[in-house]
């Protein structure tokens, strides 16, 4: 079955370093995959890869997005399929306001006349109603993550590409961000990646580990949490 | 649709006060004086909208201010009639402007190398234009003329009718009007999507381009948009000083104007033009005493704005006036507390 998103023999290398080696990565529609590993292990540099944040050419395999081979594509083209993103560090603009933070995001989806109201009803959504008026680079960094999710919300996307949403929140904050994350995930396909492995636990989703820049193990979050070799490259890379 | 308070305001009563402050001040200044002050103003207006509210450092922006100046020359010379080259004064640059954005804005080149790009370009078209003294370097019948420049050509005519010069208070005017005219399009330009985009990428770029917004596009139309409003400015001086050099190339113009946007107040609209008339009148003051070099005054005080007001001298007044009146109303509105209550106090005896 072809997926939604698809990586075919996907490899980047910056000089002598292969950051990511032959990755072949399929997900389906509406699936939730959470992407783990060790640092270095190449999980942002393979999500840079498939939102063309690389230059790249068919050398480097191919990344293909429902059914578009959006390999050396821009950025922007490759998001403008319907894909939302969320990346390791909040990236939001610090000087605007959170609510002209997410009109800018809202206003290319629901046009001029629209976009207020999308902002007003993700504002409801993720309960930040009160914060509208505050300027971003106020906030909490846990306050920023919020922000930024509803930045990626607004737009309605059907691919969402989640790198450690729950950084610096709350346990209240994760809790609830579990449950938009479940409630978006009856319409779009969602990848996240994150170190927490409670929060991956929590979600119960697949679990993709990778390690050295390949996939090492796939399958069902606790029959790979629980895995040794998994415990070996990651889990024991921590506890040391 | 949802207001912006960074951007949107436009004080209609402010903006009426300037018409009328602009209006006279050819009875506080001579007329020569005001128009040249004008022109500064507009030309720094072109760098502080690409700067302030895009964050595109450009530190050849004399480049187009230059080009503006020699467009209207070669052109007018070549069809005697003032309106085509008044056009093209502004098509030059913007083009110009867009092939050079184009390119360094497509091929990712970072904001330092385009600040360095533009700045070589200025003093490459000084250089040339410095060196074109001969006879082969002719335009049409424009001739060049190299270090000493183009003199003697038509200056803005009634459209259509090339006899009647407008000359003296008519260029102050038309001045006046372009800069309230470009103040007004930057206003615009700032509170449709064009300019909050534009905002958002000075905030956080990768942030737009993950919104989906092509961001190379909104940086070369925002650098086109400000090279022909430096062009028109370059347009008016040409037709205020009535000959163009090289030196509307120079690296002296080019550092100017960016002392006069800081000073003044980046991100805001208001301080370029302010800073550019008061640090031009200075200038023009400084001109007439020989004990000091004017650069050195100018670089000094740049230094003490920098240090004492690093966002310019504008936003600071508006934080001053900001603050009195959140005093004021706060003072206002403890009184008719007081005054509440003092009046339920006397009904309750």
């Amino acid at each position: 079955m072809s997926g939604v998103l698809e990586t075919h023999d996907l490899t980047m290398r910056f000089g002598g370093v292969v950051a990511v080696n032959n990755v072949n990565f399929s997900l389906q529609e509406s699936e939730l995959r959470c992407l783990i590993g060790p640092n270095g292990a190449g999980k942002s540099t393979f999500f840079k890869c498939l939102l063309g944040q690389y230059r790249m050419n068919h050398e480097n395999g191919r990344v293909l997005i429902r059914g578009n081979d959006v390999t050396g594509w821009n950025t922007f083209e490759i998001v403008r399929l319907g894909i939302g993103v969320k990346t390791q560090v909040p990236s939001v603009m610090n000087g605007l306001t959170v609510q002209e933070n997410l009109w800018l995001s809202s206003r290319r989806i629901h046009g001029w006349h629209g976009a207020s109201g999308a902002v007003a009803e993700v504002a409801r959504e993720l309960q930040i109603e009160d914060l509208l008026r505050r300027t971003v680079g106020e906030l909490s960094h846990g306050q920023r993550q919020v922000v930024e999710i509803g930045i990626v919300l607004v737009q309605r996307p059907w691919l969402l590409l989640l790198d450690e949403p729950a950084a610096g929140m709350t346990g209240d904050e994760v809790e609830r961000l579990i449950g938009i994350i479940r409630r978006i995930n009856q319409t779009a396909s969602i990848i996240i990646v994150d170190h927490d492995m409670e929060f991956v636990r929590m979600l119960g989703s697949t679990v993709t580990v990778f390690h050295q820049g390949s996939i090492l193990v796939e399958g069902p979050a606790e029959q790979v949490l629980n895995d040794p070799a998994v415990r070996e490259v990651y889990i024991g890379n921590r506890a040391e | 649709m949802m207001n912006w308070p960074s951007v949107d305001r436009i004080n209609w009563g402010w903006f009426l006060l300037a018409v009328g402050i602009f209006a006279l001040l050819p009875l506080v200044f001579d007329t020569h004086t005001a128009t040249l002050l004008i022109i500064w103003a507009l030309f720094a207006l072109s760098l502080g909208i690409m700067w302030g509210f895009a964050g595109l450092l450009s530190f050849g922006h004399a480049a187009y201010f230059g080009l503006g100046a020699y467009t209207y020359a070669v052109a007018v010379i070549n069809i005697g009639e003032s309106t085509l080259p008044f056009l093209l004064s502004l098509l030059v640059p913007a083009i110009v402007a867009a092939i050079i954005g184009g390119m360094a804005f497509y091929g990712r080149i970072s904001d330092v190398y385009l600040g360095v790009i533009t700045l070589v370009v200025t003093l490459i078209l000084f250089k040339f234009m410095s060196a074109t003294a001969g006879d082969i370097y002719k335009i049409g019948s424009a001739r060049l003329g190299g270090f000493n420049g183009m003199p003697g050509f038509h200056t803005l005519n009634v459209p259509g009718y090339p006899d009647i010069s407008l000359w003296g208070w008519p260029t102050y005017y038309i001045s006046a009007s372009s800069l309230l005219l470009s103040y007004l399009v930057c206003r615009w330009i700032l509170a449709r999507t064009f300019g909050r985009v534009l905002i958002g990428i000075r905030e956080n770029e990768e942030r737009c381009e993950l919104l989906g917004y092509n961001v190379a596009a909104y940086k070369t139309g925002i650098f086109s948009v400000s090279a022909a409003m430096a062009g028109l400015a370059g347009c008016l001086f040409a037709n205020w000083a009535e000959i163009v050099t090289p030196s509307v190339f120079s690296l002296g113009q080019a550092v100017e104007v960016l002392i006069w946007v800081i000073v003044g107040g980046l991100g805001t609209l208001i301080g370029p033009i302010l800073g550019a008339m008061a640090l031009g009148y200075v200038k023009l003051l400084l001109g007439e005493q020989t004990v000091i070099d004017n650069s050195l005054i100018l670089g000094a005080l740049l230094i003490a704005v920098v240090l004492g007001l690093p966002n310019g001298v504008v936003p600071a007044i508006r934080r001053i006036w900001n603050a009195a009146r959140l005093k004021l109303r706060r003072r206002v509105s403890e009184g008719s507390t007081r005054r509440t209550l003092n009046a339920s106090s006397q009904v309750n005896r």
